[in-house]
């Protein structure tokens, strides 16, 4: 049968490996509504977690808050035992849409990073190379962002945010946007690079197949006001490749950790009526 | 190409066939010269009348170019303010509507009293009326950059001049080269304004919109027409040297900008 040791990753590791430490964490909006309500939760380093969870559940609000764009109301947020400002050199942010310069080349996209970073023109140029080639779009080097497809602009960002050499990775639904095959694609490619390039990586997605196929660990977080609902190892073996998808065992995790994600919006609906109800009363 | 030599003979075609009916209604009716001269008329008139028309178009093009080009300098500038201090922006903003809005033909009259008649008055009548488009065009790029783009150069722990010069400037371009064209458009007509007013400092010597009330009270309506068909082909050079820059600096990237010019 399928090996059921966990991946090294997701073992309770000692406090020096925990490369990203949340304590007691809530987020409230400026307009007041809570956002995220008592988080603690850590990731390992090399670990690949992954946010799963309805709209609403403030997934994307956590990776903000990793990535230091927004502070915590209340507790503290913690990467490589600082403050996540304090580390931005090392961590890469991935959004949803490319966020590409539609006025920039996809060589001039690829180094912008390194060109804010104050890099030599000379070793920006390799740097640059290299990531293209990595990401195999070497062909389309001069061309502008308008003249590429979807997926080969989330190539694009996915280079530009490895030609910094981040240890740590932070990705935001970067593959929402694509059609499936792009997307799937993608998350073969997205693995090849994490095991030759040892990041950690949190990846916030709605996809439940995406973030089985993924991680290390799904975390499944519950809406109104976002908590951790479930926290769940997935132990699939290494590595993992478009066959994966056509095992048994990956089909199994899909259905269980579905089932999660759906009793969890299942009972949010609910809360919703209770609001709702409550909400006439006051 | 086929295609588009096809809408240039026809454009041709539509213009020609406006000269004929002008000029077979002018004769059929017997429309004295006086009120509407033919179309062969007011030819006449531009060859006979061709160095005063050149001097005039010069002169107009002159104090249209430096009031465009100083509404440009410190349209940018305030833009740069307003996107950078959003107090100012709310404070001040109302006061280049309120520029857009003021009718220029009734304070044209207040600067001439002003400043003096001649050139520079012109040129400041122009700066006027093309500062409001320059301004919001440019404000609204400035200030219209997506968020996470914003946040990407934060992760890169990137100077507020990198910001500025990398980011938004960049992404200001297609607003403000709207701005441009819209103000190269009204630039030719505030300077005939001004002109109407202002005038010359030397007798006998103006612009377009000071030889225009001279043809006028003159009746020589073949003269004027020739004036009128001047200005108008002054305001299209000025459009169409806005409209080159704009594909001329946008064309590699920007959508708006392809396959309308040129390409």
């Amino acid at each position: 049968m399928i090996p059921r040791d966990k991946p090294s990753g997701s073992i309770e590791n000692s406090a020096a490996q925990q490369e990203v430490v949340l304590s007691g964490v809530s987020k409230k909006f400026r307009r007041g509504s809570l956002a995220l309500k008592d988080i603690s939760m850590h990731v390992d380093k090399r670990e690949f977690v992954s946010l799963l969870g309805p709209s609403g559940c403030g997934k994307s609000t956590l990776l903000r808050l990793v990535s230091g764009l927004t502070t915590a109301t209340e507790g503290t947020v913690s990467v490589m035992g600082k403050s996540p400002a304090e580390v931005r050199e090392q961590v890469s942010f991935i959004f949803q849409d490319a966020t590409l310069l539609p006025w920039r080349t996809v060589e001039q996209n690829v180094g912008l990073g390194l060109e804010l970073e104050h890099e030599k023109q000379a070793t920006r140029k390799e740097k640059v190379a290299k990531m293209l080639e990595l990401v195999g779009l070497t062909a389309v080097a001069e061309r502008y962002p308008r003249q590429l497809s979807g997926g080969m602009k989330m190539r694009v960002s996915i280079a530009r945010a490895l030609a910094s050499r981040p240890s740590m990775l932070l990705l935001d639904e970067p593959f929402a946007a694509l059609d499936e095959m792009s997307r799937d694609r993608l998350n073969e490619e997205l693995l090849r690079l994490y095991s030759e390039q040892q990041w950690t990586v949190m990846f916030v997605t709605h996809s439940v197949a995406e973030a089985v196929f993924l991680s290390t660990r799904i975390v499944i977080l519950a809406p109104h006001p976002g908590r951790i609902a479930h926290v769940v190892p997935i132990d699939l073996p290494w590595p993992r490749t478009a066959e994966t998808r056509l095992t048994m065992a990956y089909e199994e995790q899909v259905a269980r950790v579905s089932r999660m994600l759906r009793s969890v919006q299942n009972a949010s609906q609910n809360d919703f009526a209770g609001e709702a109800e409550q909400g006439g009363g006051a | 190409m086929n295609r588009k030599l096809w809408f240039a003979l026809n454009s041709v075609f539509i213009f020609g066939l406006l000269l004929a009916g002008w000029q077979i209604g002018v004769v059929a009716l017997k429309v004295p010269a006086y009120i509407l001269p033919g179309p062969d008329v007011v030819a006449k008139a531009v060859v006979t009348h061709l160095a005063a028309l050149v001097q005039s178009l010069l002169l107009t093009a002159e104090a249209a170019a430096m009031g465009l080009a100083g509404s440009i300098v410190v349209g940018v500038l305030v833009s740069l303010m307003f996107a950078q201090w959003r107090w100012l922006r709310k404070l001040l903003f109302p006061y280049t509507i309120l520029l857009q809005t003021v009718p220029i033909v009734a304070i044209a009259p207040l600067i001439i009293m002003w400043a003096g008649a001649g050139v520079y008055s012109v040129a400041l009548i122009t700066f006027i009326i093309c500062l409001a488009p320059i301004i919001a065009n440019t404000t609204q790029g400035l200030i219209s950059v997506d968020e996470n783009l914003v946040h990407l150069f934060v992760m890169h722990n990137a100077s507020p001049l990198q910001v500025l010069f990398k980011l938004r400037l960049p992404h200001a371009m297609p607003s403000f080269f709207v701005g441009i064209r819209i103000s190269a458009g009204i630039a030719v007509i505030g300077a005939i304004v001004g002109e109407l007013f202002a005038g010359s400092n030397r007798v006998g010597e103006g612009g377009l919109g000071y030889t225009i009330t001279y043809a006028s009270s003159q009746l020589e309506t073949d003269f004027l027409f020739a004036l009128v068909f001047a200005a108008t082909v002054l305001g299209f050079v000025f459009f169409f040297i806005g409209m080159f820059l704009e594909w001329y600096f946008l064309h590699n990237w920007h959508e708006s900008s392809r396959s309308d010019v040129a390409e």
